[in-house]
């Protein structure tokens, strides 16, 4: 193609001004893979060890339970029904019991959620196996962050206070077996783990669980009356939402980073324009239309774009390529994202986000490429001929 | 005998809107021209010669009468017929030269061809053949940057007769030349009008051009003040 050919020459014969151009917008490729990948590499992480440790392959809640209403604990909860005992039984399903409760940590109350769960379960990745360890006491296993604002250490004991079914308070004292330290924090803030039996006993509710985790990959899809099973989309709904929020926000600077690349394509297409009626004029003289002018000067625009995307390969490649594989350390204050990260995100780099972001680079810039251009079709041979302004 | 003509204008005008007033650039215009002339357009600055030249060129259109250049009417020619006219028929010469500063000589020169979409192996061969009725062969893979003003009037010569237009349309060639190279170019043309038959029009008020001129329009505020053939032994 003749104008493919005469764009990518005039390009090249800009110089300078082209490829500082080309530099900048390839930043905007780079940020924008970057900064995708990564959200997409933290998110699949995060669901993959919340699925891990908290979700398994779905949850049937007792009908009343309401995780976000505390008070309902006191009510939901129920006898397992026969249908699913059997998979409890062969470690395909595991049963928690949640109640509310306090302890009192040097001397201050906090109040916490109480958790029961079979020490010998294998659906979820906590490792319950150290609350098998009950020699006179009751043993309880706490997650760091937990640790850290109750200033509770392995070893300590501390006195729990509770209600069993019938409402009448009780205490006992637990020991902190294990602190575990887990990327998912709602395993994990203001709860204690203890074996489910013992609590079963403590809170006078035999054979009541409050939810069921299945394992996962589970087949197991019957009703169960009174409870209500919760698929894995629902499950991880919030996470989800939360990770594209994150994700929102992040886009804010690629998107400026790409507005000020645009800005200054299009800076250079006005320039061009301008300082190019003569040369228009020559053309026009030589027998191309004005629509060929047009299709010219916009390929030429949106040309920046494709060797943008060779510039950005060229640098940026080498370094997804690199962080892909050996991840990336986050700072030590991730936390404060309010999800589950590990210390190090491999980002994920699909095809499907590069050519994505090709796409959107290339029409972005086509489109600011092409709008100074419809100046030409008000151009009169003549007048460009002269240098006249259009 | 409707064919015998290669340009004929007919009450040929083009007006101005000056304020108030109009500016007649081009008035009452009636002039035949047949293949092979070799015709100047002469004349004092601002009398029309660029404009009567542009129209004939259909970079422009009458604001009254008619225009007939190779069988189209330019004042109802549309913009891609125009255009295509351009394109397969009139060479331009332009006083400033006007070759694409991105291009080597030879890019230049094949152009043209390229937008007539002619295959490579044709467009090899003619260009080099303009090259060479212009001389500058060896020149090819130069810039425009790295040639004289004489060179680069050449090369702009080699892009206008490399399609081998029936028409070769040129405002002030030599304006920017010296004596030397301005004679240079107009025997280069001269020497075209005559092998290849080509008609040449030019605008100038160049006293050098004048001797190589066949026939000579005058023009004055826009009208035709004189037309004269000038015979071989005037010379
Ligand atoms: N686009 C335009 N708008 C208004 N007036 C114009 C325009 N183009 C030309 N004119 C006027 O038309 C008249 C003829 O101009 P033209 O350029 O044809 O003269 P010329 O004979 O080529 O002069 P020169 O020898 O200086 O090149 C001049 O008075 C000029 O000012
Ligand atoms: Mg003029």
């Amino acid at each position: 193609m003749l104008i493919i050919k005469l764009a990518i020459k005039n390009l090249l014969g800009a110089g300078l001004r082209t490829w500082l151009n080309v530099i900048a917008l390839s930043f905007s490729y780079v940020a924008i893979i970057f900064m995708q990948g990564l959200y997409a590499g933290m998110n699949n992480q995060m669901e993959a060890s919340t699925i891990k440790v908290q979700y398994g392959g779905g949850q049937y809640w007792h009908e009343l339970y309401d995780p976000y209403d505390p008070l309902s604990l006191d009510d939901s909860h129920a006898k397992i029904p026969n249908e699913i005992s059997g998979l409890i039984k062969n470690n395909d399903a595991a049963s928690i019991l949640i109640n509310q409760g306090s302890i009192y940590p040097n001397g201050r109350m906090q109040n916490i959620l109480i958790k029961g769960i079979d020490p010998n379960q294998k659906i979820l990745a906590i490792p319950t196996h150290f609350l098998n360890n009950q020699n006179g006491f009751i043993p309880a296993l706490i997650g760091g962050r937990m640790a850290k604002s109750s200033g509770l250490k392995k070893g300590d004991f501390v006195t729990i206070r509770w209600r069993d079914a019938k409402g009448t308070f009780d205490a006992d004292e637990v020991k902190v077996v294990e602190v575990i330290n887990t990327e998912v924090s709602e395993i994990d803030n203001g709860q204690i783990w203890i074996p489910l039996d013992k609590m079963r006993e403590m809170t006078v509710m035999p054979g009541e669980a409050t939810l069921i985790v299945l394992k996962q990959n589970s087949q197991f899809t019957k009703n169960l009356s009174g409870w209500e099973f919760k698929n894995l989309d629902f499950l991880l709904a919030d996470l989800r939402s939360l990770a594209t929020t994150k994700s929102a926000g992040a886009s804010i600077f690629y998107f400026v980073l790409l507005f000020l690349a645009m800005l200054a394509i299009f800076d250079t297409q006005i320039l061009s324009i301008f300082r190019r009626r003569k040369e228009m004029g020559t053309l026009m003289a030589l027998g191309m239309t004005r629509s060929t002018l047009i299709k010219l000067f916009t390929l030429e625009g949106s040309m920046h774009a494709v060797l943008a995307a060779f510039a950005a390969m060229l640098y940026g490649g080498p370094l997804v390529w690199y962080l892909a594989k050996v991840g990336y350390g986050l700072p030590a204050s991730t936390d404060s994202f309010g999800f589950a990260l590990g210390d190090r995100i491999y980002p994920e780099f699909t095809a499907l986000l590069i050519i994505g972001t090709i796409l959107l680079v290339l029409t972005v810039t086509s489109i600011v490429s092409y709008l100074p251009t419809r100046r030409i079709t008000k151009l009169k041979p003549t007048d460009a001929l002269r240098g006249k302004f259009i | 005998m409707s064919n015998s003509f290669l340009i004929r204008t007919e009450k040929l005008y083009k007006k101005y809107p000056m304020g108030p007033t109009v500016l007649v650039a081009l008035d009452n215009i009636n002039i035949t021209i047949n293949k092979g002339e070799f015709v100047g357009l002469v004349g004092p600055s601002g009398s029309g010669k660029t404009t009567l030249l542009n129209i004939i060129g259909s970079l422009d259109s009458p604001t009254e009468g008619s225009a007939e250049v190779l069988g189209n009417k330019i004042e109802t020619l549309s913009h891609q017929d125009a255009a295509k006219l351009r394109n397969n028929h009139i060479g331009f010469i332009f006083q400033t030269f006007n070759l694409l500063p991105v291009y080597t000589v030879y890019e230049n020169v094949e152009f043209p061809l390229l937008l007539q979409d002619i295959p490579p192996a044709k467009r090899i061969e003619l260009v080099m053949q303009a090259l060479e009725w212009v001389g500058l062969a060896d020149r090819k893979d130069s810039k425009p940057s790295q040639l004289s003003g004489g060179q680069s009037q050449r090369v702009a010569i080699a892009r206008a007769v490399v399609k081998k237009p029936e028409l070769i349309l040129a405002d002030e060639p030599t304006a920017n030349l010296d004596a030397k190279n301005s004679h240079n170019i107009m025997e280069t043309m001269v020497k075209l009008n005559e092998e290849l038959d080509t008609t040449f029009i030019f605008a100038t008020h160049d006293e050098k051009v004048m001797k190589y001129l066949k026939r000579k329009i005058t023009l004055n505020d826009g009208y035709v003040q004189r037309d004269e053939n000038i015979s071989l032994n005037n010379q």
